[in-house]
């Protein structure tokens, strides 16, 4: 469907592509001023410019230098107007219009100089329109013709930029300076949108021209996002997609699958190809930006090695066979069926995948309550987010972050705590570093320095480089110094929060242990950083925390969320515009697997399966007798797996043979299995240990919805139909339907209607509305028709906030003689998660292989150099990587990603896990290195791992 | 016996400082001055008698002896205050330049320095403002806007910090008095910043000086620590409550670095490009924050202004272009260095009076006022009353009061043609009449030179520089087709254009 219907703007909206772009930001001013445009009356918010004025009355004014996502920049000289009672001719873009103002756009004075300085820019500019990629998609081709250029007195002999040469040095984009009318917008986009500042412009006057610094684009600080190619209006620099394919002639809205940020594309075909992913300037999340995951990095969806027929085969040493849907459906349920006849109705379950749509992720949680009889159903976010659903919800009543992402807009002060936004949720980072430039304060939280601690134009003001494993004592002493300094908003805690619970937590936050000295020794971060730090927090505004899986994925990862949401509580930052608690979410769904029921304790919407009346609502809807007791979580599934008592398995588009911790206990528990079945795109690791596979769907073939980090609900639409025959709620009720529980849906409209009906903060969400409002953040109900961007604006859902007291336990994971190091994970940002799609397209030009980071003293100490590759050995596993000596680890911690298979960073990684949530305690795994034997020079492969291990 | 020897940087290029070595070896106490503005005369030492201070023109080392037993008769001037040249003038601005020690706060105040800014320590911010807007005096960068005005945007703008940015980016080419000033009496601008900081609310000045002026860096910022020392300047202003800071900052040899956006940003450490006006810099200036951007010319104009009340200065002048003006007279001439007078004195007067001709002996035939960017005038003009509205009806501008004199051997197409290769070579680049039109009107003078369809090109050229005056984003390319119009105007033969 094409959304794009708005006959106003400036550009012309082409056929089917393209956005409306009225020159220049939209004004937010209360004030509204009238002034006359070309004899008519236009009303609009002060602040806005002559040239969005008449834009947004109908009345277009040429323009080149000029674009709705930058400020005003006056350069181009276009859309000079005359203003009665000022003398000469000011540029509309960076002229405000004011109250009575009498303006008049076109007259032949104007037609004549516009004229000129169009005749200007083609005298240096390639006459091959024709043959140029952005034919039809190029406003300087649009504009010589509005202005009515007719001849180039000055010829095409003089000096001129038409020889420079082409830089295709990114893998997906082409520079072609020729091109260049240098009108700053990839350089302002770098400078504003993106906030890398990459992009410059190199000489001065007619030498003027637009450089990446350095060698090429791929050399430079470029991190591809994109902006600059969205921004240039004309060939110059141009998807090489577009180069290859065309441009594209229909556009379809879609939401990103790469990370909780849930950024919304248009998506331009050409028939039935995709040609590229423009991000929507209307996207609640993103607002047209992107990163160079969602924009450029899609290929995976058409990579050969995708599975498009469904496969069964009798162990997993033999080799697979293509079967019918039916057969395979047939198999896979008789199956399961014949396990439960044998070993009981509790011997099988399934995982949710938080990579799904929310229909699809209802629908495996529904077919596992009912045509399964059990509650064994968990979902990839208990080795992610599941503190935060717990913490949140034990302090607030609510399993979600409190903001939108705008709201960092508001910030005075920024608490970043576990997370890397500029490499794991690249999209919010750029809007946190936007506030950041304005002079909002940030204090990280990390034990790694990450870009944010300092790069171009950015600098924290606080870097507490903890010891992994230490946060709860650092949050227990900011807090400590709030507390006893007499920094907490009495006010608000009075009003807002349980007084009981309250003073509970004061006596116990005011203990010595928890003083910023004490906690020093523990965490090895200087008690007078702390002070500052707690002292900056609870003094400069609106102060935000922000936190990734550096907070969760750790022993005490819940106890770290409701320490967090204790410090926000204490300094009054919550209910309103600019503060909050906010999880960045990994998975572009975890919010929605969350919220879709697939923990087995609870059903959609935080309702746990023991509340009689909510079951009773389920088994009315569902004609079905609900258990009333919690199912297995992954780790029981596995253990039990092991054990023997559980033996048949569906796994939803998770690779928990990759991702989930203690790779060589994961394997042995499927390889344990009688049947496991996997739903996905590729052969991944898990399904290596499947009898049954079902191949799924793309997000490009998807129907549903998504909920990103902020509870924002975003379509998603099919660009293409299925590609595997099937939609995957489809798969699911048919395999439920085999299995004796009848379930159909005509349409994912129809799970949506389901979903609602039967969860109250769903109440009055669908497509129908989706499609008309863009996106809605829940609680959609009738108390808010329009969705809740902000949460516990009047009062906390729970009721009264509960302070939690929150004790530092530290981990039993701890340095030691045999193993001195601490290991700790995280994301870059090229690559994706266990990199099962980025792996599969060019984005690997940029990250070819998962690295370890060491200090250097370190590296020393044990005869290592950079480059080298090394040994990483815990007690529980051992894998070999490629050594970077880096001063972004201290000494005593080392650091890598977990993308690739081969590296295998989850074979190290321990059986510890949160004491509530199981969610696994990735984030510290005791280690030692060394140089690597030459037996294991070579990246080993899982399997050579597995064997040592 | 007390000896005068300049140290500005005219008189160094002449060996002044060999003069200067030489009479301290010959017993002499020197003190180093700044330049009295007569570049003919350089070096031009004096010595202190009961009468005055009697000059010497043109001494070289070797003079040394002879100057202090009296016996260079044959090079002296006279007393110098008494000197025709001086006397004719009207030296308010310049009253201490050549005088005193430039970096000495004792001498400075001796000389009448620093009562305009106790004076305005007394006054209600208001009223500071209001004496420099009586005052008549004008913006002397060269657009001429009244300096009263923008610093009452200023004090009206309400910000946690305000600044004085001192525009000493003087890159027109026959223009130097912000330098002289600057090396001969840096604290008349030390003074007029405080005074503006003090009327607009603003606690911190920069004075951006371009990175050709060595000893005009050097000079300012000995005066400064020398003020700061003084407590002229720091935390408690001539032991008032008022604090005022100032630094010197330098530029990277940019021509239009002396736009004043451009100036901001390569304040703030960019790339010197022109920022879109609104908004204007009086309410979001360096940083964001409300700015005063003057001219060096119109700052130490301030404390003058203040000392002897707006009246005064305002009684200077003719029509809305009132007190004086430091005219420079350079190129092509006999007598070249400062003449300040109140506006209203003739072309001919300066460059014939003052001036006398030629260096080269030739006939004028051409002369530049305000720079580069500046229209050329001949021999019909010479009546014409220098002020902002008489050159202004004339198709002129006074820019920086530079008045560049050429004989009769100069080409004017090549000096058109040169106006179009400045504006390429200094454009930032970033509006595209300037960026483009630049290269390209060298390009079509060129032709036209050529005789290449001159017809056509003379209309393209026409074309050219209307969509440069009214299309461009800063003065840099809307000033170009100024020198260009008028040479070709008063010029054509020079273009091979046989009318």
């Amino acid at each position: 469907m094409t959304l794009l219907s708005d006959p106003r703007g400036l550009s012309p909206i082409r056929d089917g592509i393209g956005e409306p772009d009225f020159g220049t930001p939209k004004s937010t001013s209360d004030v509204t001023v009238t002034l006359t445009i070309d004899g008519s009356p236009v009303s609009v918010p002060a602040g806005t410019s002559i040239m969005r004025a008449a834009g947004e009355s109908g009345c277009s004014i040429p323009k080149l230098c000029a674009t709705d996502s930058l400020e005003p920049f006056g350069s181009c000289r276009m859309c000079l107007v005359e203003i009665d009672g000022r003398k000469g001719t000011p540029a509309s873009c960076t002229t405000p219009a004011e109250e009575g103002m009498v303006v008049r756009t076109q007259t032949a004075k104007l037609g004549k100089l516009r004229r000129n300085v169009m005749e200007l820019y083609i005298s240096d500019h390639p006459l091959e329109c024709l043959t140029c990629a952005a034919n039809g998609d190029c406003e300087l081709q649009d504009m010589a013709g509005v202005v009515g250029l007719r001849d180039v007195r000055y010829g095409y002999e003089g000096e001129n930029h038409l020889g420079a040469v082409k830089d295709q040095s990114n893998p997906y984009f082409d520079f072609d300076s020729s091109k260049c009318i240098v009108c700053n917008r990839c350089v302002r986009a770098c400078d504003q949108i993106q906030g890398t500042l990459a992009l410059t412009i190199e000489g001065r006057g007619f030498n003027s021209k637009v450089s990446p610094g350095g060698l090429n684009f791929l050399s430079s600080e470029c991190v591809s996002c994109g902006a600059c190619v969205q921004a240039c209006p004309t060939g110059t620099l141009e998807e090489k997609s577009v180069i290859e394919l065309g441009m594209p002639t229909r556009t379809v809205q879609t939401t990103c699958a790469y990370c909780g940020v849930g950024c919304t594309f248009n998506a331009e075909l050409r028939g039935d190809e995709l040609v590229r992913m423009v991000p929507a300037k209307t996207g609640g999340a993103n607002e047209g930006h992107s990163c160079v995951k969602g924009r450029f990095a899609f290929g995976y969806a058409s990579h050969k090695d995708r599975i498009l027929s469904p496969m069964i085969r009798e162990k997993i040493t033999d080799d697979w066979t293509e079967v019918s849907w039916d057969e395979a459906i047939t198999y896979a349920a008789t199956k399961f069926k014949e396990i439960q006849a044998k070993y009981g109705d509790n011997s099988i379950g399934g995982v949710t995948s938080s990579r799904c749509t929310n229909e699809e992720i209802f629908t495996v949680q529904k077919m596992i309550r009912t045509a399964f009889g059990n509650n064994n159903v968990d979902t990839c976010a208990r080795v992610c987010h599941s503190p935060t659903g717990f913490g949140l919800s034990s302090t607030f009543g609510t399993s979600a972050g409190t903001q939108d992402f705008k709201s960092v807009g508001k910030s005075d002060v920024i608490l970043l705590i576990g997370a890397n936004p500029t490499d794991a949720h690249p999209v919010f980072g750029s809007r946190l570093k936007r506030r950041i430039r304005q002079g909002a304060k940030l204090i990280v939280v990390d034990p790694r320095k990450i870009d944010l601690v300092e790069s171009a134009h950015v600098k924290a003001d606080h870097h507490l480089q903890l010891q992994p494993g230490t946060n709860v004592a650092v949050i227990n002493a900011l807090a400590h110094v709030i507390a006893t300094e007499g920094l907490a908003d009495q006010n608000f805690i009075a009003e807002r929060c349980d007084n009981d619970a309250f003073d509970r937590w004061m006596k116990f936050i005011s203990l010595p242990e928890n003083s910023p000295e004490v906690v020093e020794a523990q965490s090895g971060v200087p008690a007078e950083e702390i002070r500052k730090a707690a002292r900056l927090f609870a003094t400069s505004g609106n102060g935000a925390i922000y936190y990734g899986l550096g907070v969760t994925e750790h022993s005490q990862g819940s106890t770290m969320v409701m320490g967090m949401a204790n410090l926000a509580m204490a300094t009054g930052n919550i209910g309103r515009e600019g503060v909050g608690v906010n999880p960045l979410r990994g998975q572009n769904n975890v919010q929605g697997s969350c919220d879709m029921g697939s923990f087995p304790h609870e059903l959609s919407g935080y309702r746990h399966v023991s509340d009689d009346a909510v079951r009773e609502q389920f088994e009315t809807l569902w004609d079905v007798k609900l258990l009333p007791e919690p199912g297995m979580r992954i780790p029981n599934m596995l253990d039990n797996a092991i054990s023997g008592e559980f033996r048949g398995m569906f796994v939803h588009g998770e690779d928990i043979a990759q991702s989930d911790p203690n790779t060589k206990h994961v394997m042995a528990a499927l390889e344990a299995m009688d049947l496991v079945v996997v739903q996905d795109l590729f052969i991944n690791e898990t399904a290596k240990f499947a009898h049954v596979f079902f191949p799924g769907t793309s997000f490009l073939e998807k129907d549903g919805t998504f909920t990103n980090a902020e509870r924002r609900i975003n379509r998603v639409r099919p660009v293409m139909a299925p590609k595997n025959g099937k939609q995957e709620w489809q798969i699911i009720s048919e395999l439920a339907t085999a299995m004796g529980y009848p379930m159909h849906y005509d349409n994912a409209a129809q799970i949506m209607g389901e979903i609602a009906s039967i969860t109250p903060t769903f109440k009055n969400v669908s497509f129908e509305l989706l499609d008309r409002v863009g996106s809605l953040q829940w609680p959609v109900n009738d108390a808010a028709p329009a969705g809740t961007p902000i949460m516990h604006v009047n009062g906390f859902v729970r009721g009264k906030g509960l302070f939690v007291e929150t004790p530092f336990v530290p981990t039993e994971e701890r340095a030691n003689r045999k193993f001195p190091l601490l290991l700790t994970t995280g994301r870059i940002l090229s690559q994706y998660n266990v990199g099962a799609q980025t792996r599969r397209t060019a984005n690997s030009t940029w990250h070819q292989e998962d690295v370890l980071e060491i200090h250097e003293s370190d590296a020393q100490m044990r005869g290592i150099v950079d480059g080298q590759k090394v040994a990483i050995s815990s007690r529980i596993g051992e894998t070999v990587m490629r050594a970077q000596v880096s001063a972004r680890v201290p000494a005593g911690v080392v650091y890598t990603t977990f993308h690739h298979p081969l590296s295998g960073a989850n074979v190290i990684t321990t059986e510890f896990s949160d004491w509530a949530t199981n969610c696994p305690e990735y984030k510290v795994t005791a280690v030692e290195i060394r140089p690597a034997d030459s037996s294991q020079d070579s990246t080993n492969s899982l399997d050579d791992v597995l064997m040592k291990a | 016996m007390k000896v005068f020897v300049p140290g500005d940087s005219t008189a160094l290029s002449v060996g002044a400082n060999e003069v200067a070595d030489a009479l301290v070896k010959a017993g002499a106490e020197v003190i180093r001055t700044g330049s009295r503005g007569m570049f003919w005369l350089e070096p031009l030492v004096e010595v202190e008698t009961d009468g005055g201070r009697v000059g010497y023109a043109n001494v070289e080392p070797s003079d040394a002896k002879d100057l202090l037993n009296g016996k260079l008769a044959k090079k002296s001037i006279g007393v110098v205050d008494e000197y025709d040249w001086i006397r004719k003038q009207q030296r308010v601005t310049f009253a201490r330049v050549g005088i005193i020690d430039p970096v000495s706060v004792d001498d400075y105040e001796a000389h009448g320095g620093l009562i305009g800014l106790r004076k305005a320590l007394s006054l209600p911010s208001e009223q500071i403002v209001e004496e420099v807007t009586e005052s008549g005096l004008r913006g002397r960068g060269g657009a001429g806007f009244p300096a009263g005005i923008k610093w009452k945007t200023v004090l009206g703008a309400s910000a946690d910090q305000k600044y004085i940015c001192c525009n000493a980016d003087e890159g027109d080419s026959g223009t130097f008095a912000d330098r002289m000033l600057m090396e001969g009496d840096p604290l008349t601008l030390v003074e007029g910043m405080i005074i503006a900081g003090i009327a607009v609310g603003a606690t911190k000045g920069l004075i951006y000086c371009r990175s050709e002026y060595p000893h005009a860096i050097a000079v300012l910022n000995k005066a400064i620590k020398n003020a700061y020392a003084a407590g002229v300047l720091g935390k408690s202003v001539c032991g008032s409550h008022f604090a005022f800071d100032l630094e010197v900052r330098s530029g990277a040899g940019s021509y239009v670095c002396g736009e004043e956006t451009a100036m901001l940003e390569s304040l703030e450490g960019k790339r010197g490009m022109i920022r879109p006006k609104p908004p204007i810099p009086a309410l979001s200036g360096l940083y964001g924050k409300p700015t005063v951007i003057n001219n060096v010319m119109t700052l130490a104009a301030v404390p003058m202004i203040m000392a002897n009340g707006a009246k005064a200065y305002q009684e200077i002048g003719v029509e809305r272009s009132r007190g004086t003006q430091v005219f420079q007279l350079a190129g092509n001439i006999a007598k070249g260095g400062i003449v300040e007078t109140g506006f209203g004195i003739t072309l001919g007067e300066l460059v014939d009076g003052f001036g006398g001709g030629t260096n080269s002996g030739r006939p004028i035939k051409t002369v530049q006022i305000g720079g580069p960017l500046g229209a050329y005038l001949d021999k019909t003009s010479w009546d014409l009353p220098m002020a902002y509205e008489s050159l202004a009806a004339a198709g002129g501008m006074l820019g920086h009061g530079g008045v560049v004199v050429f004989d009769d051997t100069v080409n004017m197409a090549a000096q058109a043609r040169f106006a179009m290769e400045f504006c390429a070579e200094e454009s930032c680049g970033k509006c595209t009449p300037c960026r483009i039109g630049s290269t390209r009107g060298v390009e079509v003078i060129d032709k036209i030179v050529a005789g290449e369809n001159q017809a056509e090109n003379l209309e393209l050229l026409e074309d050219l520089c209307e969509v440069m005056t009214d299309g461009s984003l800063c003065a840099m390319g809307g000033l170009t087709p100024l020198p260009v119009r008028s040479a070709l105007k008063l010029y054509p033969a020079d273009f091979g254009i046989r009318s």
